[in-house]
């Protein structure tokens, strides 16, 4: 019969219009808008599904790439507060596909040689294509794509440059913002710390471990001590801790405590509470007989 | 005739075999192209048309699929143009150049051979500057009349021009910024050509819009067959339209309501993606790629990574992608040509008066992939995914959102589990009620059926691709024609249907949506499979790589059509790092050819529907 199409049609946009009122129906008694907020972003969701922005806003997922910023310790960091994970090595100038990475090196002023720290560091957003290969690149974690999607402003002449000053954002940031990513990222580096930290100490407990048949000055025993317990230690909590893990099936988190020194300060990492105790002050000696080591071959 | 038959070798024969047949033939103008990393021949300008012909019907070379100019100012001091031409009966390309001198460039137009050169051909003389003799309509196309120069010539430089080839020296080490802006070559930014009135850029009057089109503004006196004066009467449809998908004109001569003639101007979206593609460096280029098809930039990815692949293959040091990296690949690239038909359909049907219910329906669909998109790359439409040996980066394990913003907490899915989900269930289940919903309607069929009839061999002279020729009757799909990645080992059709009108290019695009959810089923077990294994084959952070020379071109099918990239590594004789020529035969353009034969005689209303049902994406024609 002519016209059985058009009405088959118009059946399909019947179904939408109803389906878009059951789940108002079906979360009514519960007055809980977000639970059927949630419900109509999976899979199941039938009916008119938008979000109405910006009063309601979608969590973007953790790979999400916006504008870079750039890392920076945090500032509690026991270490070097605040200081720069970015070396200036240049890496992300180069690989920036519409060059809107503009990094001035940063030189040590008295010897004119170039120190691992950028003076400057600019970023023309207008000119960005958020397309992520600084991120990906970047030999130090150091630069890194945000979430925060809502950057217009009055005076695209005057605030779309961004500096230094604008762009940096403690490594803590980039935990909460990325924690399956930042998990992997230490994996990899070794550490939650700086790559250049991880080497330093790798460095330090190699020395360490080489000292003792050395004859050395008298403060130095002292200072390889600290950092030669806590290898110890490890090899005495790291089994159990390993145990542990591989009773949560966190296969992956379990390798990671068979490697060298990976130390899950307030991260959701898998660790208990003992280990993340003995690992933490195994850090902070760490730190002292590196610091000792720097006062000495200073002197 | 016995003479004739032991020249000609079957049309099925081999691509060497043809070679050969073909300098047999011409000894004197057919050479073999010699450089390091090349391959195909070297045609005599002066016998180009002789040898097409030959190709064409005595070889089987029906499909002229690429024709472009390549300046190799430095090199050889000479430009090219460079054409691959295919048999739809399958196989891969046979390569043929012809040289020209820089100066009074010149190359006999093929168009009498193949009419899918002339949008090309116009295009190498609006970027190249080469003269096509024989050619009835050649003018700038993506370009305007009052454009200094031809852009892509090597010595030609922009007004932001700041140098040859990134990364530029200015952003490090003494990277002391500056607005973009404030850097301007010309002066004023504009240059125009001596010759150029510019006391026509302030004229109003109608005579210089169509003038500028070559149209004649003296409305023409008719009379009708039944002895009616009538006018003749010239309408422009765009730049600024909604059937237009985009900034896109259609100049329209009318009789009555009837069209006479059509000739699309395009290039209101150009910004010489070619020319920017050769500054880059060879990986710079992989997100400028979203930007040229931005519905279906994973395909737009992989189709510049083979492309590329098969210049890094001659190196000594070239490993493939891992087995996983190319079942990920062909998972994408599915998922894209949904997304991508999806959104046709919808706005086939906006054109058509449905005024955006359908479309919502298939955009609300297309999200939830665009989701799954978004976990995996970090962007929806720009994904910038595909890399050189691999893909960037593994399947996440989950697809959620981080819990730092208001109201979104439960958007947490295992991503296997909300593939699987997609692919078996969703999907599916919102083609079949696509289907239910336009396939029977009586106003979608009266207007479609008969329309904007396209016949095969036409299809195929004007080298239309994907949808648009597969629905002409032509089973040519590049997935099987000339396969790539993991295709030989899956299982599917090659969806073709015989009327060629608007309706069958609705109804080929939701067979081809099945057949891709037929292949993404085949993905799913693959994906547990190969879980945990590598992505990506050699080392990762290399992100300068250097390429030995030689030329490639690499083609895809994408949702569109046929989506090839021609990129040539030259100059630097340790492996340039940036593309010598790094060219797009983009098939929204190409399509587009035979948009005026399809339209003629139809009605106004029609056009805006025979032109959504070519699908276009102004990114890709205009590049």
């Amino acid at each position: 019969m002519y016209g059985m199409g058009i009405l088959k049609g118009l059946g399909v946009t019947l179904k939408h219009f109803v389906n878009t009122y059951v789940d108002d129906l079906k979360y009514a008694g519960k007055k809980a808008g977000l639970t059927q907020f949630e419900a109509r972003q999976g899979l199941r969701a039938e009916g008119v599904y938008s979000v109405q922005y910006p009063d309601e806003k979608l969590a973007v997922p953790e790979r999400f790439r916006f504008v870079p910023f750039l890392v920076i310790e945090d500032l509690d960091n026991p270490d070097r507060p605040g200081h720069d994970w970015c070396t200036s090595c240049g890496i992300c100038a180069k690989v920036c596909p519409p060059q809107c990475i503009w990094i001035v090196r940063g030189e040590d002023p008295a010897t004119g040689r170039p120190i691992p720290e950028p003076q400057a560091f600019f970023i023309d957003i207008d000119i960005c294509m958020n397309c992520g290969l600084c991120a990906e690149f970047c030999p130090f974690d150091a630069i890194k794509m945000d979430h925060d999607y809502e950057l217009a402003s009055y005076d695209r002449t005057q605030n779309h440059i961004f500096d230094k000053d604008h762009l940096s954002k403690p490594f803590s940031y980039w935990k909460t913002i990325a924690p399956t990513t930042a998990t992997e990222e230490a994996e990899a580096r070794g550490g939650w710390e700086h790559p250049d930290v991880i080497k330093e100490r790798k460095k330090a407990e190699k020395a360490a471990a080489a000292a003792p048949p050395r004859p050395a000055p008298a403060a130095a025993p002292v200072a390889a001590a600290p950092a030669a317990v806590p290898t110890g230690q490890e090899a005495a909590t790291n089994p159990a801790a390993a145990a542990e893990g591989a009773n949560n099936a966190a296969t992956a988190r379990a390798e990671v405590t068979t490697q060298p020194p990976v130390s899950p300060t307030d991260v959701p990492a898998v660790t208990d509470a003992e280990a993340a105790k003995a690992e933490r002050m195994r850090k902070r000696e760490e730190a002292l007989a590196r610091k000792h080591a720097k006062e000495q071959g200073k002197e | 005739m016995a003479d004739q038959q032991t020249l000609a070798p079957a049309q099925t024969g081999t691509i060497e075999n043809a070679i050969d047949y073909l300098k047999q033939k011409y000894p004197d103008a057919v050479k073999d192209d010699t450089r390091q990393g090349y391959s195909g021949i070297v045609v005599d300008r002066t016998h180009l048309v002789d040898v097409a012909t030959t190709m064409r019907d005595e070889l089987g070379f029906d499909y002229l699929s690429s024709a472009t100019g390549v300046d190799y100012l430095g090199i050889e001091d000479s430009m090219e143009m460079v054409y691959h031409a295919y048999r739809t009966s399958g196989g891969s390309a046979l390569c043929f150049k012809a040289q020209t001198p820089r100066e009074n460039a010149s190359v006999p137009s093929l168009i009498d051979i193949c009419p899918g050169a002339d949008f090309q051909e116009r295009e190498a003389y609006d970027l190249y500057g080469i003269s096509f003799p024989g050619h009835p309509n050649q003018k700038r196309i993506l370009l305007w009349e009052g454009f200094d120069g031809h852009p892509m010539r090597k010595d030609w430089h922009e007004a932001y021009f700041e140098q040859d080839q990134k990364p530029f020296d200015s952003r490090w080490p003494k990277g002391y910024v500056r607005r973009a802006e404030e850097l301007n070559a010309y002066g004023k930014n504009v240059k125009y050509p001596a010759d150029l009135d510019l006391s026509r850029l302030s004229d109003t009057s109608e005579e210089s819009v169509y003038s500028g089109m070559g149209l004649g503004v003296d409305v023409e006196d008719l009379t009708d067959e039944g002895g009616l004066k009538t006018d003749k009467l010239v309408v422009n449809l765009g730049p600024h339209h909604p059937s237009t998908h985009g900034v896109f004109r259609m100049v329209v001569t009318l009789n009555g309501e009837t069209i006479d003639n059509l000739e699309p101007v395009m290039g209101y979206l150009h910004r010489n993606h070619e020319k920017i593609g050769e500054r880059n460096a060879w990986l710079h280029n992989m997100p400028f790629t979203d930007r040229l098809d931005y519905i279906s930039s994973m395909s737009n990815n992989l189709g510049y990574a083979l492309a590329v692949e098969k210049l890094l293959s001659a190196g000594a040091r070239y490993q493939p992608p891992t087995y996983r990296a190319e079942v990920i690949r062909v998972l994408m690239v599915e998922l894209t040509r949904i997304v991508n038909h999806y959104w046709a359909i919808g706005f086939l049907l906006n054109d058509l008066g449905a005024f955006f219910t359908p479309a919502l329906y298939a955009i609300a669909e297309r999200e939830k992939i665009l989701d799954f998109f978004e976990a995996t790359a970090g962007s929806r439409m720009m994904c910038n995914y595909m890399r050189f040996q691999g893909v960037a980066k593994d399947l996440p394990e989950r697809i959620r959102g981080v819990a730092n913003l208001v109201n979104d907490k439960v958007r947490d899915f295992n991503t296997m589990d909300y593939l699987t989900e997609l692919i078996n269930d969703r999907i599916p289940r919102s083609i079949d009620e696509l289907d239910n919903f336009l396939t029977g309607s009586e106003i979608v069929r009266t207007r479609t059926i008969g329309v904007g009839y396209l016949p095969k061999e036409m299809a195929i002279a004007y080298s239309a691709a994907g949808p648009l020729l597969r629905a002409s009757g032509v089973p040519y799909d590049v997935r099987r024609a000339d396969p790539y990645s993991i295709y030989p080992e899956l299982d599917f059709d090659v969806a073709v249907r015989q009327n060629g009108d608007i309706y069958d290019r609705y109804l080929i695009r939701l067979d081809e949506m099945r057949e891709s959810v037929r292949i993404l089923k085949q993905i799913l077990p693959r994906l547990e499979q190969t879980h945990g294994e590598s992505v990506f084959s050699g080392n990762k952070s290399i992100y300068m790589p250097r390429i030995g020379l030689g030329e490639a071109y690499g083609r895809v099918e994408n949702p569109k059509g046929e989506l090839g990239y021609y990129v040539v590594s030259q100059g630097d004789p340790k492996g340039p790092q940036n593309p010598w020529r790094y060219h797009v035969r983009a098939p929204s353009f190409i399509n587009l050819t035979p948009l005026g034969q399809m339209c003629k005689g139809h009605k106004v209303a029609d056009v805006v529907a025979i032109l959504g049902s070519i699908d276009i994406v102004l990114g890709e024609t205009d590049r």
